[in-house]
């Protein structure tokens, strides 16, 4: 194949228009080699969730092409765009583990790409299955929450669970959206952390929608700053100077941007209309 | 820090009807309305002294309650009435639980939405009573035409209330339980039904509720059960018969109300 070449993830013309008449994407052209921890940072609005629903299709993109590992994603039929998305793991912003299964459930749900309907109804996974959900909830630090109620958890830990779910996936990629945004400072920097070792360790490749600038500088690779569904910026997290931070996200005084930023609120604006529309 | 005196701002909310002339001008008219509305009554009191000492014989006839003399009857119509509740909510349920998937929009294309969603309305618009006569007319007389109209109604109920409940499921739950590729029953069985159970639970025993009260109205126009018991006692002048049915039915709602009170606070 000539994926390798081409880096694993291929994004070429990407564009979305809601049927509100939001112009969310308009044309974006990435292309993610293996391995690569990239942070898509960008204003509330800009289309950073928009960008990584279109990716696994969650949002049906309205014009242009996603290829993974070479297939083109956008020309899937539901089946193969199943099998598509076992390779996409997704981490939520407000992590999204269903409240009411325990941690395990939450976990093996992220095998369901895999597993026929009958044996994930009476939840008999494969022992394997079950072997790498103990061991990817130890490696998160959550062994013994396995029986636990997902509602039962802290912010922190109910993010591991869905690391773990995402984990699980045996993903070639994980799509985060904004990881740290529901978290204190002190766990932000402990997940990101646990994000940047874990692509570190299995050679994942990441696409991280994040607000906080400086915390992204300190976790990732390559930056792409995205400004109304465009992209204005990509380069090294060192290239950041209050310049580009002005073309990303307009005029205001960005000369003490640098690490300690608490930018803790937005992102959720205009995230609820476009998980509204991505339901279908 | 205000250096306006206090007493110089004074707030009142405002009026709920701005325009001054039409705020007074009804209140007058509703006033005026009352008066000639009390006027327009004609009240014959020597008639009301009479009735009032026949009314009282009235409720005297219902008292004591008469359990016994119709026992057989009493017993047999309340079986009947609880056989038909526990079937029509159990067929009523599962044919309501496929309806309300349907009629979840954001679960459902278009088209199934509209056919589900019609379903639906269908049998929510008439009352029961209505549906009652039309299947007894159907079927005949008897428990399997009220069996048939209870079911029928649970649809609507439930359908509506189900799907309502999921459309207000956590879009962000779903959307993570179909990131991971799972199917579309995967989706129903990990996203969906968690988080719907436990009020699907509780309609389910609400409904059964209504059921068993329902079975007691529609057996008055022979759908069978406790109300064609009922209704019989009222034709042969039985009150004190007629108040025990009354009381039985009370006790089932009663205990039904409790044991439902006691299962849905665990399912939480």
């Amino acid at each position: 194949m000539p994926a390798s070449r081409d880096g694993l993830l291929r994004v070429e013309g990407l564009a979305k228009r809601y049927p509100t008449g939001d112009q969310a994407l308009a044309g974006v052209d990435l292309h993610v080699p293996a391995g690569q921890v990239l942070a898509l940072i960008g204003p509330s609005g800009a289309g950073k969730s928009t960008f990584i629903r279109c990716v696994n299709r969650l949002v049906e993109p309205t014009a242009g092409r996603v290829y993974l590992d070479g297939v083109e994603v956008t020309a899937l039929g539901p089946a193969g765009l199943r099998r598509a998305r076992r390779r996409m793991g997704m981490i939520f912003q407000e992590f999204a583990l269903v409240e009411r299964l325990t941690v395990m459930e939450n976990v093996l749900s992220g095998r369901l790409g895999y597993v026929g309907f009958w044996p994930s109804w009476f939840r008999r996974f494969p022992p394997a299955d079950v072997a790498t959900a103990f061991a990817v909830l130890e490696r998160v630090g959550l062994g013994e929450y396995v029986d636990k109620r997902a509602d039962e958890l802290s912010g922190g830990q109910r993010q591991r669970v869905g690391i773990a779910r995402a984990l699980v996936q045996d993903p070639a990629i994980l799509l985060v959206d904004e990881p740290t945004a529901s978290l204190d400072p002190k766990t932000s920097r402990q997940i990101m952390r646990l994000i940047a070792e874990l692509c570190e360790e299995r050679a994942l490749a990441a696409v991280i929608n994040i607000h906080d600038v400086g915390l992204a500088q300190l976790f990732v690779q390559r930056v792409v700053g995205l400004r109304q569904g465009r992209i204005v910026y990509d380069g090294p997290p060192a290239g950041l100077t209050p310049e580009v931070l002005t073309t990303i996200y307009g005029e205001e005084d960005w000369s003490q941007t640098s690490r300690a930023d608490d930018d803790e609120d937005g992102g959720r604006g205009g995230l609820d209309e476009e998980r509204l529309a991505g339901l279908r | 820090m205000s250096t306006v005196p206090a007493a110089a701002r004074r707030w009142a909310p405002p009026p709920l009807i701005q325009n001054p002339w039409l705020r007074h001008g009804l209140q007058v008219a509703a006033a005026v309305y009352l008066v000639l509305a009390l006027g327009s009554l004609e009240v014959n009191w020597t008639r009301v002294v009479d009735g009032l000492g026949r009314g009282w014989q009235f409720v005297k006839a219902f008292a004591p309650p008469d359990f016994l003399s119709r026992r057989a009857e009493i017993v047999e119509g309340l079986a009947e009435s609880l056989v038909m509740t526990v079937t029509s909510t159990v067929v009523g349920v599962a044919l309501a639980v496929p309806v309300g998937l349907g009629a979840a929009r954001n679960l459902t294309p278009l088209p199934v939405y509209l056919v589900c969603r019609g379903i639906v309305a269908v049998t929510r618009t008439f009352q029961e009573v209505i549906v009652a006569i039309l299947f007894v007319a159907m079927f005949g007389f008897g428990p399997l035409a009220g069996m048939l109209t209870l079911a029928f109604a649970t649809i609507g109920f439930l359908g509506k209330l189900l799907a309502e409940d999921i459309e207000d499921t956590d879009p962000e739950q779903l959307e993570a339980i179909r990131a991971t590729g799972a199917s579309w029953l995967q989706l129903l069985n990990y996203g969906v039904q968690p988080q719907v159970m436990p009020r699907l639970i509780g309609l389910c025993l609400y409904r059964l509720d209504i059921n068993f009260r329902e079975s007691a109205v529609i057996g008055i126009v022979g759908a069978g059960g406790i109300g064609a018991t009922l209704n019989t006692a009222f034709d042969r002048y039985e009150y004190d018969t007629a108040a025990a049915i009354l009381v039985a039915i009370i006790a089932v709602v009663m205990a039904a109300e409790y044991a439902s009170g006691i299962i849905r606070r665990r399912v939480q």
